[in-house]
């Protein structure tokens, strides 16, 4: 912006110059719009006022910290712990709930259903499913057949502390033996056409019936004699359609030979109290609580 | 080109000076160089001393060698494309992954997989999510365990063996940019790629001594150290070190 006294019209424009000139072509002053330029300077105010009350200029030990105190990690701390205040008394109620009357209390078992759903599809949903049907290995949660029991104690407690996992020293555990050294071919062979014969599958009498005997010598202590599983060791049912691995005689082989060692982890530690008894809630009430 | 001098500028004294910049495109260069430094050094350098930027935490160690080969397999699959390893403090992140991640928690990650992207989930916390079947199970085929997942599979890892020489020579690499690993830990990393997927060496003891809470196992079920192994064995301990049941992060970081 040029001062009054010595100004340089230009001829065609009527415009004074800046009295910059290049090879004879002199530049128009032409001032930005004074609001703009008060815009500017105002942005200029806002950014030192941001820097004082915000965190902002770094001195030797720390930043300075700003005169609202404000911080990322308090900002969501306060965030959590609005949320948490919101549903504390539900969750308060719902962490100390027994489960087995919950069906009685509509809002708490609303809220069980809801909350446990939303545990599920991010915790349980990876390997279950997220219709919670399963895959191989990983057990169908919506069916009746449950390998550690069905009822809401026995679902918690595998919740809370998995399945033979490293992490919990109260997981459930059990192993089953491999017999692929223990048996003969033929030994394994008749096993499994006494496991085909018992699950109402085609297969071949004579080799189950000599099945029958080392079944009930060997697999019986863990399956039962009557093959019907047994919840205290995770032993699976046998005489039904229902496989976590497969029921076809080569799966059923690669059973007998080398065993099954499914891994759930414990979430206890993962979880909220109220999270768990939600989770559990929602599971029971998919279709095969017991 | 241009007149020597402004035939009747109005600028005087000092701001007059700027006309010496605008006439030497070198000097231009260099001097706009330097301003634009000062953005850059305000910004970067106090990190280097401010000390509440750089936390202390309690259970953060360097990678054992066969995390180590897993993280070298995970940056070399490009996981880091579609897979974040930084948990932001917001609420949402916080409810679905867990604890916002510390920077400490990167310290020893060169470099370090915080990532932009989320095409899948954060990985910041899955250790200890899932089991090691279902890692194996995932990672051959996503979809037989995730129908609706996108991801590619990588049942190759399951032929190709860690080489435990290189192995080593990985871990003097990452002393050599700072992290502190000691003399002990390079000699016998070859040794301790072995040792942290079987769980029957002599060298157990010592391994959770040199690398405290390192996962020891046979992760992907089959003899010998595959890719598979190193990739699990790092995924299971991702965002497992501190305890946040005795760590109080400090509000004012």
């Amino acid at each position: 912006m040029s001062s009054n006294n010595d100004k340089d019209i230009d001829d065609v424009t009527g415009i004074d110059t800046t009295g910059h000139a290049w090879d004879g072509i002199k530049e128009l002053n032409n001032p930005l719009p004074r609001w703009w330029l008060w815009c500017f300077y105002l942005t200029i105010i806002w950014g030192v006022g941001y820097t004082i009350a915000y965190p902002a200029w770094p001195l030797i030990n720390s930043a300075t910290s700003g005169m609202l105190g404000y911080s990322t990690r308090g900002e969501v701390a306060q965030e959590i712990a609005r949320f948490e205040e919101a549903n504390a008394e539900i969750s308060a109620q719902l962490a100390s709930a027994d489960l087995n009357t919950l069906a009685e209390n509509t809002e708490l078992l609303r809220f069980a259903n809801s909350a446990g759903a939303a545990v599920f599809r991010n915790n349980c949903s990876q390997c279950h499913g997220s219709g919670a049907a399963g895959f191989v290995g990983y057990p169908n949660l919506l069916d009746d057949d449950w390998l550690w029991g069905g009822d809401f104690d026995n679902i918690e407690y595998t919740i809370r502390h998995g399945i033979r996992n490293e992490e919990d020293w109260d997981a459930r555990y059990s192993e089953m033996t491999a017999y692929d050294e223990i048996f003969t071919n033929e030994e394994v062979d008749a096993t499994v056409q006494y496991v085909l014969q018992i699950s109402g599958q085609e297969h071949d009498a004579t080799l189950a019936a000599a099945g029958e005997e080392l079944f009930l010598n060997n697999c019986a202590a863990c399956h039962g004699d009557n093959a019907m599983g047994n919840y205290d060791l995770g032993a699976p049912n046998l005489t039904d359609a229902i496989w976590l691995y497969g029921g076809d005689p080569a799966s059923l082989e690669e059973t007998v030979r080398y065993a099954r060692f499914g891994v759930m982890p414990p979430w206890g530690e993962r979880l909220s109290e109220a999270e768990i008894k939600a989770v559990t809630a929602y599971v029971h009430q998919l279709g095969g609580g017991e | 080109m241009s007149d020597t001098t402004p035939s009747n500028g109005p600028a005087k004294g000092f701001l007059a000076k700027h006309a010496i910049l605008e006439r030497s495109p070198t000097l231009l260069l260099v001097s706009s160089l330097l301003v634009v430094t000062v953005g850059g050094i305000v910004e970067i350098a106090p990190l280097f001393w401010l000390e509440n930027t750089i936390e202390e935490v309690e259970g953060v160690r360097p990678y054992s060698p066969l995390e180590l080969a897993g993280r070298d397999v995970y940056i070399r699959e490009g996981c880091y494309v579609c897979h974040s390893q930084m948990i932001r403090p917001m609420r949402d992140e916080v409810e679905r992954y867990g604890h916002y991640s510390l920077a400490a928690e990167s310290m020893y990650d060169h470099p370090f997989q915080w990532g932009s992207k989320r095409t899948g989930p954060d990985l910041a916390r899955v250790g200890g999510k899932y089991s090691d079947d279902w890692h194996v199970d995932h990672l051959i085929k996503p979809q037989s365990v995730v129908p609706e997942s996108i991801m590619p599979g990588y049942a190759y890892l399951l032929d190709n063996p860690v080489n435990a020489e290189y192995t080593a020579d990985l871990v003097a690499t990452h002393r050599f940019v700072g992290v502190p690993y000691t003399d002990e830990m390079i000699e016998v990393a070859a040794a301790d790629v072995i040792a942290q997927a079987d769980p029957d060496t002599d060298a157990y003891d010592d391994l959770l001594e040199r690398y405290p809470g390192a996962q020891i196992r046979n992760f992907d079920g089959e003899p010998g150290v595959s890719e598979m192994d190193a990739l699990i064995a790092y995924m299971q301990m991702l965002g497992t070190t501190v305890d946040f049941s005795t760590f109080t992060p400090d509000a004012s970081r």
